[in-house]
């Protein structure tokens, strides 16, 4: 048996060698969903669809999650996680939002207007944005901008006006929204560089020798072009965004509580608590087997939205092979 | 920007093409290019323009800002002793001891991590490029590893908790009297970290290999070499550049991920081993990393030492860029913009 180990591989034993070891990754996935499924069921099934709506206080449910014991009845089970999810959809839209604008017009500054001067030292800096673990940004959150803007941006009536309601300290939906959007910047512009890269020079140039000026060409034929690229880099980084849990678990205020974008400037101060920072601030408490339940439910909820977002960024990514570009 | 020169494609009738621009001319062209004032531009474009520029500026700005700002108070409260000490727990910051064995217990849980994750990516990559039938299969994995990526960290954690919590895996980790494993130790965590550095050091695995030209592995052939043989003696060999870059960025992810150790490492304080095997015991122990040893001294978690948490963030933030720099040496001659995105584990 050793012997024949020792001897040279043949190509199909090697094949089927590193083959099974890449299916690895395929069994990876399918445990995943199989076993974080079998365990969110309970919650599932005692609550029906309802697990998506709001009922009642989310933190109160939760709460006697913890207190309901070894063999909780269906009570314990209750759980509308609708306050988690709205909050968790809200970081992730206006991040988003905020880092495509950033990052648009970053990586057209990079690709084509940027003094080689500055370009050399933008770039060191966006790999190393992209680098930094979450937890330094939640710190710089937490300790910098946070008390910041709970002393000098919320104004003492703001205050006193939802006091009945919410405490606002300063953590919460604004804070947590520009970290995240820090956060994921990086990647877009990663993307979106690649993007504007991979369309051939002479499109820009043809317009450029129709006269229009250097920013115009760019806008409105690379970047036209990179659409797909650009769209794809932002839906990855929604992914990121959507499965940032110990961030958000520090600067956003760590409340089950769904901001109103009625309540004008105040919205921005709101604090709230998305599902993946849920997770993160529960663990301690998996053993309540109504709590793991809930918990593996919220898993398999933001299982479901990265992937489909990953099956969307490969749809979007489709129109670019047709000009024959890289990725 | 590059010139593309344009061959003379010169045909009858048709008055000849100019030459292929010369360096020279290249010169023109950008003097040129400065006399094109920004200021005849339309007002739509002049916005652009400088929306452009404050957004470039306000970038380096963050990152500039940020690293001062850590490097100021590292300086200002890392001590030689906070490193060499081991944490006590203690309401008084100056008491609580130092950070010793969170930073042993990331560089073990990295170097877990990695020695999983590495050959594992570097088969998948080499069988999906090199072998790559039925292609069904290979699309799968490619997608499959792609959706690996695509996880968020948190999720992993809690399918590691149920996985290892099975029987089977027991000798993994701390098992209680009654017969109920545990599921949190160094080896667990690693194992599921090991899932978050794949996809790096696949991607650029595969970036390298695919890099290679076909005449290559064709001299090779004709050399008389198996298949095998080739990727063992001529396509690995070159692709070392790829692997330890890959490797050094999925390092770099495991050293700075929380959500894994909250979860499944138990983020005590102090390395905490189980079992009687010298060795064994702390792989099967439960322990904490700087990211959480961060995580619980900030104001979110239980600690509340604002000073310490800035002395780990900086120590965790120059070993981040200890092995950013570490790419930029490897790589540097590879890189093309220096923002290609399996550099910055998206893909």
């Amino acid at each position: 048996m050793l012997d024949r180990l020792r001897e040279p591989w043949t190509d199909k034993r090697a094949g089927l060698m590193l083959g099974a070891l890449a299916c690895f990754v395929l069994a990876a996935i399918v445990f995943m969903l199989v076993f974080v499924a079998i365990k969110a069921w309970p919650s599932f099934q005692h609550n029906g669809l309802s697990w998506f709506s709001a009922k009642g206080n989310v933190d109160q449910q939760l709460d006697a999650m913890v207190n309901s014991g070894p063999n909780p009845s269906s009570a314990d089970y209750q759980l509308g996680a609708w306050p988690l999810i709205y909050a968790t959809l809200l970081t992730t839209g206006l991040a988003t939002l905020l880092a495509l604008f950033f990052s648009l017009f970053s990586a057209i500054f990079i690709v084509e207007f940027a003094p080689e001067r500055i370009r050399r030292l933008i770039v060191p800096i966006v790999r190393l944005l992209a680098a930094v673990p979450s937890v330094i940004y939640g710190l710089i959150g937490i300790l910098v901008l946070a008390p910041f803007v709970g002393s000098s941006l919320i104004s003492e009536s703001q205050k006193s006006d939802v006091q009945f309601v919410i405490p606002l300290t300063g953590t919460g939906l604004g804070v947590a929204v520009i970290v995240l959007a820090v956060m994921i910047t990086p990647i877009m512009i990663a993307f979106t560089v690649d993007g504007l890269h991979s369309i051939p020079t002479a499109w820009r140039e043809g317009a450029l020798a129709l006269g229009v000026n250097r920013w115009r060409a760019m806008w409105s034929v690379t970047v036209r072009a990179a659409r797909p690229a650009i769209i794809a880099g932002v839906v990855l980084a929604t992914a990121r965004a959507l499965g940032e849990a110990i961030m958000i678990s520090m600067v956003a205020g760590s409340k089950g509580f769904s901001p109103n974008p009625l309540d004008g400037l105040t919205f921005l101060f709101e604090p709230l608590r998305t599902l993946a920072a849920t997770v993160v601030e529960d663990a301690e408490s998996i053993n309540a087997p109504s709590m793991q339940a809930s918990l593996y439910a919220m898993a398999l909820v933001l299982l479901a939205g990265s992937f489909f977002l990953s099956l969307g960024s490969w749809i979007i990514k489709q129109p670019l092979k047709k000009y024959g570009t890289r990725s | 920007m590059a010139v593309p020169t344009r061959p003379s494609t010169q045909s009858a009738g048709l008055p000849p093409l100019p030459p292929p621009r010369s360096p020279g001319k290249k010169r023109e062209a950008k003097k040129r290019r400065v006399n094109e004032s920004v200021s005849t531009w339309r007002l739509t474009d002049r916005i652009g323009y400088v929306i452009m520029w404050a957004a470039g500026l306000t970038i380096c700005a963050i990152g500039v800002g940020i690293v001062a700002f850590m490097a100021f108070k590292g300086v200002q409260y890392l001590r030689p002793q906070l490193i060499f000490s081991h944490p006590t727990v203690d309401v008084d910051q100056s008491a609580s001891g130092g950070f010793l064995d969170p930073l042993l217990g990331t560089l073990l849980i990295t170097l877990i991590g990695i020695i999983i994750a590495t050959p594992i990516a570097i088969a998948a990559a080499t069988w999906i490029v090199e072998y790559g039938r039925p292609t069904w299969l290979a699309r799968l994995i490619d997608s499959g590893i792609e959706i690996i990526a695509g996880t968020p960290d948190i999720v992993i954690a809690l399918f590691g908790l149920v996985l290892f919590q099975q029987g089977i895996f027991s000798w993994m980790s701390f098992t209680a009297e009654g017969g109920a494993v545990f599921g949190r130790s160094f080896l667990t965590a690693g194992a599921m970290m090991s899932l978050i550095a794949l996809p790096m050091v696949f991607a650029n695995t595969r970036e390298g290999l695919q890099a290679i030209p076909a005449h290559v592995r064709e001299a090779s052939y004709a050399l008389g070499k198996t298949k095998a043989a080739t990727i063992r003696r001529v396509l690995l060999p070159s692709v070392k550049a790829n692997i330890s870059t890959g490797a050094a960025l999925g390092m770099g992810r495991i050293a700075g991920d929380t959500a894994i150790i909250v979860v499944l490492l138990g983020a005590s304080l102090r390395l905490d081993p189980s079992g009687s095997v010298p060795g064994l015991n702390v792989l099967k122990g439960t322990g904490g990393t700087l990211t959480s040893y961060v995580y619980n001294n900030s104001p979110a978690g239980e600690g509340n030492a604002a000073e310490k948490a800035y002395a780990a963030a900086f120590v965790l933030l120059l070993i981040i860029i200890a092995l950013n720099f570490g790419v930029d040496l490897i790589a540097r001659s590879s890189a093309k913009t220096g923002l290609e995105t399996s550099r910055l584990g998206a893909r």
